[in-house]
């Protein structure tokens, strides 16, 4: 039976379903214990397993990492939380040189089951070193899995899934999610969530033009598709949820049908998501369906400025998605 | 009850053994380079043998260790197998890492050695997990965490000294001090000049020690170890040794004086100096260390002449190799 929630309960949920069912599961991370973590993620989780399994770390971004990465190959499934994602920076080594590495270069005799959980994103004011998007970075790594969550179910259900996984995931959460609410179905164990569930999926369809996008950017594509149903365009948006693996035959699928893309995220454009979407659609066989050249519509290709115009300007707005989506409709007619 | 016990005449034997097969070992890759038949880099270890040899005959079954970039005498030292070894360094399919790993990560993990790192204190904060995992789990395991003069000079070696202290992990970390990271001495690179002494900022009690007695490391070591053990929280040791060849085969030694070094390999050489120690204290006759020398010898030899054979690994190999799990795209 779902219940409506946050995204930052249903994430909970998933913490408090996966601790109770497996011994090995452990929280680590900054103030997430009697804090309840930055954004209140963990809260009362510490109360409830105690301070052994949901463990407040000093500031230490290298060894939060790489502590999960040595209790991971000795049998643990720890689940980290860095404070905020930009933080992570101080954490590559041990995410990037270890974690991604360590199943291939020992040639298959470890697995490093761990979650890595990155609060990021802008719109908080925050601005910029606290409000990145660098997802590109952690999916353009072999070894790494990348995940995106832009609904509450799919937070909880993702984290379900990626506890389970016998390999490193990035779980990029937007911070602006936390507060949204839906429906969740909270899940009786870890194993009701297929680990193979993550591929891309529609989340309106319509037959003129494909719009592509993941955590956040699905809300604004969402608005933007209604906003063009108002002047009788129906677009479909597809959500990718994973962008390592990328799934990306329901994207060639639909843009098969509609002859139209447009990919939106709310990173910057040069190397991200959206390139490899678009280069992935033009080398397939969609490429003789399209009618225009593909369009991305990503964040202003600048740091994250503090100026609440400035920050709104760097951020793709339902508004930019929309005029982008009629210049893709008009060019062909 | 430690593993190898070099007070006796048996301990003595296996401990001699097994610095022979390290300094045989990393002979033979010399050799098979010269000849053009290693490909890649490597890091010797020859003259610091003592300290991979005394630490881990310090340790009981189902310890753990993590290695180095200079790590093939930590992982013969800790039960692995030379062929394997040998086999991993000539890239082949018996190569404890499939051939995917070569010298500097070299893991065996069913021995306990959860790997070797080419990255400076990249296993530092990895031992300390292995650590936690050990404590939670119920386990009563040490991890040994070697690592070198120049990581104490990383972030790294300061957050996992830092947590292990705070969180009381089962952890010794053993800093190899060879006296230079790749041509840095540690005089012009560490402030206040010791690793040892960094400890006590941890609440971590540190000491330093005679790298190249192998009785003195053992002796060390195992009190260490059994302090860690007994629930005393983390520990740390400074060995210092030497190393006689250059930091990796690109070295041409323009940073030290050609007096130095054989000073320490004339004066100072742990085989040495462990092969007389024994037999004036009666462990070994002179008839046991030639037996000794024949046999690392043997192993060596045979070692290489089955891993030579070993087949190279095919590119389909690395098809899915990077995860345990799935690795394509899902099908919804
Ligand atoms: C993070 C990082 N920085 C630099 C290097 C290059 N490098 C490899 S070994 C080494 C020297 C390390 O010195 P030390 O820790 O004393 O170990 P030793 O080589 O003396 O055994 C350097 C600079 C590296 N592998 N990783
Ligand atoms: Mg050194």
């Amino acid at each position: 039976m779902a219940e409506v929630m946050s995204t930052s309960r249903a994430i909970n949920a998933a913490m408090r379903v996966a601790m109770a069912e497996d011994p090995r599961v452990f929280l680590a991370g900054e103030d997430i214990g009697v804090y309840g973590g930055a954004f209140g993620v963990t809260d009362g989780l510490l109360g409830e397993f105690g301070a052994e399994r949901v463990r407040d770390t000093p500031i230490s971004e290298d060894i939060i990492v790489g502590m999960a990465v040595g209790a991971a190959i000795t049998g643990m499934r720890p689940v980290i939380e860095m404070q905020f994602s930009d933080f992570v920076v101080n954490a590559m080594d041990p995410l990037v040189n270890q974690a991604a590495k360590l199943h291939f270069m020992y040639g298959g005799n470890v697995t490093v089951p761990m979650v890595l959980r990155l609060p990021g994103g802008g719109g908080t004011g925050a601005a910029e070193q606290h409000s990145q998007s660098l997802e590109a970075w952690f999916a353009h790594v072999p070894g790494l899995k990348v995940v995106a969550p832009s609904t509450p179910q799919d937070a909880h259900d993702l984290l379900l899934a990626s506890i389970n996984d016998p390999d490193p995931v990035v779980l990029v959460e937007h911070k602006l999610l936390y507060k949204a609410e839906g429906p969740v179905e909270v899940r009786g164990s870890l194993a009701e969530v297929d680990a193979a569930f993550a591929g891309t999926v529609p989340r309106r369809t319509g037959g003129d033009l494909t719009i592509v996008s993941y955590s956040r950017g699905c809300a604004v594509a969402l608005d933007a598709a209604e906003a063009l149903a108002a002047d009788g365009v129906e677009a479909t948006v597809l959500d990718l949820r994973s962008l390592r693996p990328l799934d990306l035959g329901p994207v060639i699928a639909s843009v098969t049908a509609t002859g139209r893309l447009l990919v939106t995220h709310e990173a910057p454009g040069p190397v991200g998501v959206g390139a490899e979407v678009v280069a992935g659609v033009v080398g397939s066989e969609a490429f003789d369906h399209l009618l225009v050249p593909p369009v991305r519509v990503t964040g202003r290709d600048n740091p994250m400025p503090y100026a609440p115009g400035l920050e709104r300007a760097t951020i793709p707005q339902v508004e930019d998605v929309v005029a982008a989506a009629r210049r893709l409709m008009a060019e062909d007619d | 009850m430690p593993r190898v016990d070099p007070s006796t005449p048996e301990g003595a034997r296996a401990a001699l053994t097994t610095m022979w097969t390290i300094r045989r070992f990393e002979e033979a890759l010399e050799d098979l380079y010269s000849r053009g038949l290693l490909h890649g880099t490597n890091h010797l270890s020859i003259g610091q043998e003592a300290v991979a040899v005394g630490v881990c005959g310090a340790l009981e079954e189902g310890d753990l260790i993590t290695s180095t970039h200079r790590g093939h005498g930590h992982c013969l030292a800790h039960g692995a197998d030379p062929m394997r070894m040998m086999a991993e360094l000539l890239g082949r399919v018996d190569g404890y890492c499939r051939g995917r790993g070569g010298s500097m990560h070299i893991a065996d993990v069913d021995a306990g050695n959860l790997g070797a790192n080419g990255i400076v204190a990249g296993s530092m904060t990895i031992a300390a997990g292995a650590a936690l995992s050990m404590r939670m789990q119920g386990r009563d395991a040490v991890v040994v965490c070697f690592f070198g003069d120049g990581a104490a000079n990383e972030g790294s070696f300061h957050e996992a000294l830092n947590l292990a202290g705070v969180w009381g992990l089962p952890v010794l970390f053993l800093c190899e001090n060879n006296q230079y990271g790749m041509s840095m001495s540690q005089d012009s690179s560490t402030a206040g000049g010791s690793v040892a002494a960094r400890g006590a900022a941890y609440g971590i009690e540190g000491r330093r020690i005679d790298g190249n007695d192998l009785d003195a490391v053992h002796a060390a070591a195992a009190e260490a170890v059994a302090g860690v053990r007994a629930g005393g929280g983390p520990a740390l040791l400074e060995a210092v040794t030497y190393r006689y060849r250059g930091h990796s085969k690109s070295d041409r030694n323009l940073y030290r004086t050609l007096d130095e070094i054989e000073s320490w390999r004339n004066e100072r050489d742990p085989v040495d100096r462990f092969e007389a120690a024994a037999v004036a204290s009666g462990r070994l006759t002179a008839e046991d260390v030639d037996a000794v020398r024949a046999e690392a010898r043997d192993l060596l030899r045979d070692a290489v002449q089955r891993a030579v054979r070993s087949p190279e690994p095919t590119v389909d190999d690395l098809d899915g190799a990077a995860y345990a799990g799935r690795s394509t795209a899902a099908v919804a």
